[in-house]
This record gives structure tokens, sequence and C-alpha cells, in this order.
């Protein structure tokens, strides 16, 4: 046996802190928008994120209008170009994205801390964020790039069958609407709509700061109130409407000449904010949300070989957000997985998990809680949803707590009140079964 | 302003030597397993990889795609577990685990709480020599496949393009078939093609096992040694070399698929790190500045001319394959914009070319590139999967992971003259495959039993 090691200079491995928890810093800034803050000084970098309530539920009657504004202001702002803007943040090494679904919207830059890249790299972020030009070229390329993405969707039988359950699951709510809108809508939006849309929305008082990385607090701080310091002031986002229960089972079946069927199956589910959170994410853990050993994977692919892959779970919103299944399996085997998936969906509201099902997922779940929040950019995920949502800044601390102290007869009583397996929409997306 | 920005480059190159938060420990045990400790205290984890030297470019026809369903039936018992079984006592213990196939590796992998290595080392051990391989099981597992290549291949039809233009473009290198298989071979394994696979390639000698987080490197040898020390290594065949014969002109396909938008692919013949004569060393990186120059981000060429100020594709990119074990290809591919044929879009692809073939880049271009190489080494260790990954694929290809920590240096060293270089020596027709993505209807083109959409409530 031999052993060559290599060693390098360490840099600070006297801050080898194993923190079970990152260390939540939270303030406002002054116009009115939340800050949350981790300090991560390992290495030399930063993200910073500012996220504003101003997602496709704000669209009303104009499908594609928040996704085509958030994808709009790296499009010139404050006098610079497109390619300024996108020189500015490579000479650096920094990287700006934009991102917008049907809650948030999402921009987000990672740089490093050294001063001149970090300078530079601010500085433009705050001015796309503060003073977008909306310009009219760039503004005509971009409707064109969505028009080609929603031919794109025509030809993914997993977009269609998307966009058809949450069309239908949604019928007379925000959430029913796509982001990625509609070619009619998209069509018709004006760089006048855009501008709108803006001046409501991306304000601080409808924003949440978040920063993540080798700053101290003083520098955070001043972070902040650069890149909201070019906002207006505004109003917070008005609360969405509640949403309606399906009233009844429903299904869809759209033709495609494909070779599998997409199924996708659900319901309205959970809020981020509700009461039944808890059981209703660990009981969900364990019928379909905890990948090869969960109960669906076990009926659908281990015992019958239907499918490469099912799961389910809930996506918890501001109003509730959808309870979805899915699955892709061969167009002959369709109806087979329907059947199968809808049994255990079933069974499991019926009879709920037993005593040794509930103990695995919390081991399972408790046990994975470091690899949750292992790196800057899963601490910034976190911090976001939590500023969103208004969660307590004593969540993650107390995550595992609350995953530990639910019981076999609360997960019961949950799915029979939540879930409801004989009003479930079904959505299958495929080609006729093949001759044999 | 141009002097501030090159400025900041200086700055960056000063910053990598430090940057080395990690220490790299590397061991080799008496029966041929290497290991290597890469360590990172930021958070109470552990990643642990097994990587093997086998993956789809390692079979011939008739069993493509033999070394991912093994890569499945690893998850279906041993002499000491039942099917699934690790997949629970890995869930019990609060890990992610899973594998992956490539063209030059196999490789599975848990993520656990630092306290819990021992798990990932007892079972992965187990199952790199006593795995056992159920006819049943198997029967089953390849529908599990099929419906997998359907999700990925067959109702895609940019994949499927991808396929036929990979099979076109090699012709006796084993990179012409797809990891996963043709549909036929997947329906035609036995239990003993498998049964042979795994004798031959799943040994301690074959495989490397990478260790990345908060550990000690000498307790994770300790480890090592307790379970993977009594493992007997294994006569590993010599591999066929199954080398490239010459292109001797452009070749070109079409592929006809239900779709509403066209793609182009074009791919050029390179050589990599592993394949490149020593003089040469400098020309895959070379390529990768040249990759950088046209497709490293919003500022690059590819955005800023072809998407933005000629509006002829929606999106294009260009990726070199630095790292694999046989010669690749260095491949452009786009959606032509809205109005704007395939030929179009070709058409401006090889105006860029021309221009690099006739203009040395600017020199701010050369540092834009080089600082964002720089900034991405920084990123990258964020992910501590990320760097255990990267040790992997490079032992496992044949590389030493050192190639790895050399890679921003080796870029660095690329001058505009060398990128014009290789443009010359390498953008040339005789070494050209293009891919055509030829839309068909995709209502109508085949008769359907349902007539058109239902909505039952």
């Amino acid at each position: 046996m031999f052993a060559k090691p290599f060693a390098f200079v360490a840099l600070c491995l006297t801050s080898a802190l194993a923190w079970a928890n990152p260390d939540i810093q939270h303030w406002d800034t002054d116009n009115g928008a939340g800050v949350y803050f981790v300090p991560a000084p390992e290495l030399p970098m930063v993200d910073i994120s500012v996220v504003f309530n101003a997602g496709a539920a704000r669209d009303g009657d104009m499908p594609g209008l928040a996704k085509m504004t958030s994808a709009m202001l790296d499009e010139g702002a404050g006098g610079m170009s497109a390619d300024e803007i996108a020189t500015a943040f490579a000479d650096v090494g920094a990287n700006f994205g934009a991102s917008s679904e049907r809650d948030m919207a999402v921009f987000s830059l990672r740089t490093l801390t050294e001063d001149q890249a970090f300078e530079q790299a601010l500085t433009t972020y705050s001015q796309i964020l503060a003073k977008p030009d909306f310009p009219q070229a760039p503004f005509e390329r971009i409707q064109q790039t969505l028009l080609t993405g929603l031919q794109a969707e025509n030809q993914s039988p997993k977009a269609i069958a998307s966009r058809a359950f949450y069309e239908n699951l949604y019928p007379s709510h925000p959430y029913g609407v796509m982001p990625n809108g509609t070619a009619d809508s998209v069509k018709q939006l004006t760089p006048e709509d855009l501008k709108a849309f803006y001046q409501q929305y991306f304000v601080s008082r409808n924003a949440v700061v978040v920063i993540v990385g080798a700053v101290d607090r003083s520098e955070a701080e001043q972070i902040a109130e650069r890149v909201t310091a070019g906002l207006a002031a505004g109003e917070a986002a008005p609360a969405l409407p509640q949403v309606a229960e399906l009233k009844s089972a429903e299904l869809i079946h759209k033709s495609f000449p494909s070779t599998q069927t997409t199924i996708v199956m659900g319901q309205p589910g959970i809020s981020r904010d509700d009461p039944d959170y808890f059981p209703l994410y660990v009981g969900n853990h364990i019928l379909g949300g905890s990948g090869l050993v969960s109960m669906l994977s076990d009926e659908l692919r281990e015992k019958r070989g239907l499918t490469y892959g099912v799961y389910s779970y809930f996506r918890p919103m501001q109003q509730l957000g959808p309870y979805q299944m899915a699955l892709q399996t061969r167009n002959e085997k369709a109806e087979e997985a329907l059947t199968v998936l809808r049994d255990t969906v079933k069974n499991f509201v019926e009879t709920g998990p037993s005593e040794a099902q509930l103990t695995a997922a919390k081991q399972n779940i408790t046990g994975g809680f470091a690899l949750r929040v292992d790196s800057n950019s899963k601490i910034a995920d976190y911090l976001a949803m939590i500023g969103f949502y208004d969660l307590p800044l004593d969540y993650l601390d107390n995550f595992n707590d609350r995953v530990n102290a639910v019981t076999v007869a609360e997960i019961k009583d949950a799915f029979k009140r939540r879930v409801n397996a004989d009003k479930m929409l079904t959505v299958l997306v495929g080609g006729e079964t093949e001759k044999q | 302003m141009q002097m501030q920005k090159l400025k900041i480059l200086a700055w960056l190159a000063m910053l990598i030597p430090g940057l080395a938060l990690a220490q790299v420990s590397e061991f080799e045990l008496e029966n041929g397993l290497k290991l290597i400790v890469k360590e990172d205290h930021r958070a109470p984890v552990v990643v642990s990889q097994v990587w093997y030297k086998v993956g789809s470019s390692y079979e011939h026809n008739g069993i493509t795609g033999i070394s991912h369903i093994l890569e499945h039936m690893m998850f279906k018992g041993t002499e000491n577990l039942e099917p699934n079984e690790f997949s629970q006592i890995i869930a019990d213990n609060g890990g992610e685990h899973n594998a992956f196939t490539g063209r030059d590796y196999t490789a599975y992998f848990q993520k656990l709480h630092k306290d819990r290595l021992e798990v990932s080392f007892k079972h992965e051990s187990d199952r790199m020599r006593n795995l056992i391989i159920d006819s049943a099981e198997l029967i089953k597992e390849r529908d599990v496949v099929a419906e997998e290549r359907r999700m990925r291949t067959e109702d895609n039809p940019k994949a499927q393009l991808r396929e036929s233009f990979n099979a076109a473009a090699f012709m006796s290198s084993p990179y012409h078939h797809p990891v996963i298989g043709w549909m036929s071979d997947i329906h035609h394994y036995q239990a003993d093609d498998l049964r042979d696979w795994y004798q031959q390639w799943y040994a301690p000698n074959n495989a490397t096992v990478v260790v990345a987080g908060d550990v000690e490197p000498k307790t994770v040898l300790e480890l090592a040694k307790k379970y993977f020390g009594p493992l007997k290594p294994e006569q590993v065949a010599e591999l066929k070399p199954q080398t490239e014969v010459a292109q001797k002109g452009l070749r070109e396909i079409k592929v006809k698929a239900p779709a509403e938008l066209p793609y182009l692919m074009m791919g050029w013949k390179v050589p990599v790190v592993t394949t490149v004569a020593e003089d040469k060393a400098w020309e895959p990186y070379a390529l990768e500045v040249l990759a950088g120059i046209l497709d490293g981000g919003n500022s690059a060429r590819f955005a800023r001319e072809l998407v933005r100020e000629q509006q002829v594709a929606t999106n294009v990119g260009a990726g070199n394959s630095l790292f694999s074990r046989l010669k690749d290809l260095f491949v452009i591919a786009g959606t032509p914009a809205n109005g704007k044929s395939v030929a179009d879009l070709e058409q401006a692809i090889r105006e860029q070319l021309q221009r690099l073939k006739d203009e040395p880049v600017t020199e701010q271009e050369l540092a834009r590139v080089k600082a964002q190489v720089v900034a991405d080494t920084v990123y990258e260790k964020d992910s501590v999967f990320y760097q255990a990954m990267q040790i992997g694929m490079l032992e496992t290809i044949g590389l030493d992971w050192m190639v790895g920590e050399n890679y921003v240096d080796n870029v660095k060293q690329v001058t505009a003259e060398q990128v014009q270089a290789v443009a010359n020596k390498y953008f040339v027709d005789d070494r050209l495959t293009i891919g055509e993505l030829v839309p068909q209807p995709l209502d109508g083109s085949r008769p359907a039993v349902t007539t058109g959409d239902t909505h039952v409530r």
C-alpha cells in the first residue's frame, strides 16, 4: 500500500464550523423590503437574490406578462444595452439569472467578493432592477423567443399534460394561467403593458432580499440598501383569491403521436402556511415523495415494471398549490398504470401508513436535514422561501421537531379531509395502443 | 476601462492558489482499489462515490446499453440484501443515493451525514462482488429501461436527432451507440450476459472510490481497508481499441419526427486531453477557450451576434468535449429563429467559424473567457458533489485528478494565436457531421384510435 497525500495551503480551516442550522439574520431596508442574510465566510463569493411577489398569478387577462417582464430586465437598463449589461457581468465572472413562476419572480446574482468584481457586478445588478428601459427592438425579439418556446411545448407530451392539468385544476383562478402564457396573449403584449406591470409589482414593499456569502452584517446592510434604493416603495401585492375545490372527478385525454402516455393526476393541495402541512408532507413522502422507496414507485416500477419513474408531491404556494402525481408508461399499459395509481392513492387515503413506514420516513427526512442546507445556494433558496411566504425565522430550527411530532392518526386524518381520491383531475397525453 | 478589466483578471489569477480550501489525499489498497478523499469542512455531510471503468464505450453491438441496465440491477439485491433493500437502508439513514452511467464510466453515490459513511462502504463493497442477478427481476427491469428509453429518446425529437447524429459521426468508435442502448438490444439481455459483464468489470482493481466532505482521510482509509480491503481483485480484460476510422468527407443526416421546431447539429472530430499528442497538449484547451468565445454566456459571440444582432437563432450553443476516453466531437447546435431556416443558421455559424480562422480573437474577449473560468472554479466549490464528480470522472477516463486542478492554468495559457490555429486545423468539412431535425405534423401523421381530444367528467 502506498499513500501520496496532496496538501494545499488551507485558507481558513479555523472556521470549520459544523453548523447544524444556518444563522438567519433579518431586517427591513429603509424603503420596506425584508432582508434575510446568512454569513458564509468560507468561499470568496456571495449569492444575492431579490424576490418579488410578481409571478404569473399577477398576469390577469394577459398570460405571459410576468414572464416577459422578467425576461426584459437585462435587455436594457439605465441606458445600458443588453450587450453592455452582459459584458459587465462576464468581465468579472458574475452570473445573473431571472426566473418567474406562479408566485415568485426571482432575480439572482452570484459574484466574487473581490472589490472590483463585486462593485461592477452589484452596480449592474442594481441598475437592472431599478431602471429597466424595455426597449422596443429587444422587446420584439423576446416576444419571438417566447412564441418559439410555446411551439416547443407543443412537441412535448409532458408540457402539454402540464398545461391541461393546470388549466383544468384552476379553471377560474390565477394559478390556471401558464407562466409561459399563450400565443394569442404574448402576441398582443406591448412594452407599455410590461412597464405598468413593473411599476406596480417591482417595488420594495413587494420585495424580499436574500444574501448568503462572505460578507459581514454591515456589508450585507449596504448591499440590501443598494439593490432596493432605486425601487419605488409601492405596495405589497394584494392577497390572491382562494382556490375552489374540484366538484367532481374529471378525465382529459389528449391524442399525441408518442410511444408513451403521460399521466398527470391531482387536485388542489396546500398553501405554504397550511395547518396540515406537516402531516401531509410526511404522509406524501411515504406515498410518493421518497423516490425509489416510495409506495407508488414500489407498486408501479418495482413490482410491475410499468414506468421509469413515478412521484407525487404537494407544491405549497400562497394559495392552495397543486397536489400532483405523474408517470409515463407505454401506451398499451396506460389503463393498467392509471388503475394501479388510483388504487394505491385510494388505499393510502383510507388506511394511512403503518407505524414502521412512518418511523422510516421520519428517519429519512430528519436524518437528511444536513444535506438540505449544505451549500450557499441551497441556503439561499430556503431564505427566499422563508422570506417570501413569511415563515418564522426559526422554521429550519424547528423543522425536524415538527416532522418527528407527526403521528399515524394525524396523517390519516389530514389525508381523509384533504385528499379525495374520488375527485381527482386526470390528464392523459399519448398515442393509440401499438398493435402487437 | 479596459485596463481596469485586465487588472481584475490579474487579481483573479492570483486568487486560485490560496483558494484550495480542500485537501486531497490519494491512496491505493493492496487489491488495487483507488481511494481519493477531498476534505470540505463547510457542512457536516459526506458524499461517497464508487466509479467503475466501464460504460457504453466498452460495449459492442448486440449488448449495447448493458452497462446501464447492470447499473439498474445493482439495486436488486446481493447475497446479503433483498432487492431494493440497499435503497431502504440509505433512506433510513437520512441519505440520498443513486447512480449514473455514461460512455466511459458507471458510478454509484450516496449523500449522507458525515457520521454515516460506514453505511455506504459496507454495502457498496458488498455489491462490488456479491451481486445476484435474478432472471425474473431482469425481465421486469428490461421493461423499466425500455420505458426510460421511450421517455428520454423515442418521444423526444431532439434526442432522436442526437442519437442518429452520433451514429453517423462515429462509425467504428463505440461512441456510435447510445448509452441507454438500442431498443432491440434492451429487449434481449439475458441474465448470463449481465453476469459476465459484472464479473468482468466490477472489481476493486477496476474501481475508484471518491469521498468528499467533512471527513478525515485517515479514518476514511481505515474504513475502506475494513470493507473494500478483503475483496479479491479480478483479471480485468484488456479493452479492444475500437479506433474510429478516418473520416473522408462531410456527412449529413436528416431525422424526421413529429415536431414543431427544426433543429441543427454540427459536429467536428477533435482531439481530447486523453488522446492528444504530447506536443499538442494545448489544443484541447484552445478549443475550450474557442467554445467560450462563441458561447461563454450572454456576452459571447453567439448570443450577441446570432441571437440578438442577426436574429438568426432562438438559441445556439457550442460545446467542446475536453474529457472523454476516446476522440470526440466539438458540437454546435441550435434552433433557428422564427422565419429563419436551418440553412440560414448553418450559414451564420459557418461565417462565425470563418472569422475565427481569419482573425485572432480580441484580447478583451480572451480575458473575459478566462475571468469566467476562474470565477467558475470558485463557484464550483459550493457543491461538494460536483467536486467529487470531477475527481471520479477524470480518474475513470484514465487521467489523474490533478488534471482538474490544472484546468485553470491550462486555460489561462491559451493565446489568441492558438485559438486561431485550432479553428483552422479542426473546423474543416472533412471532419464535419451535420444533422437536421425535419419536423413532421403532430396531428394526423398516424391514425389515432380516439377521435381527437376527449373530455370526460
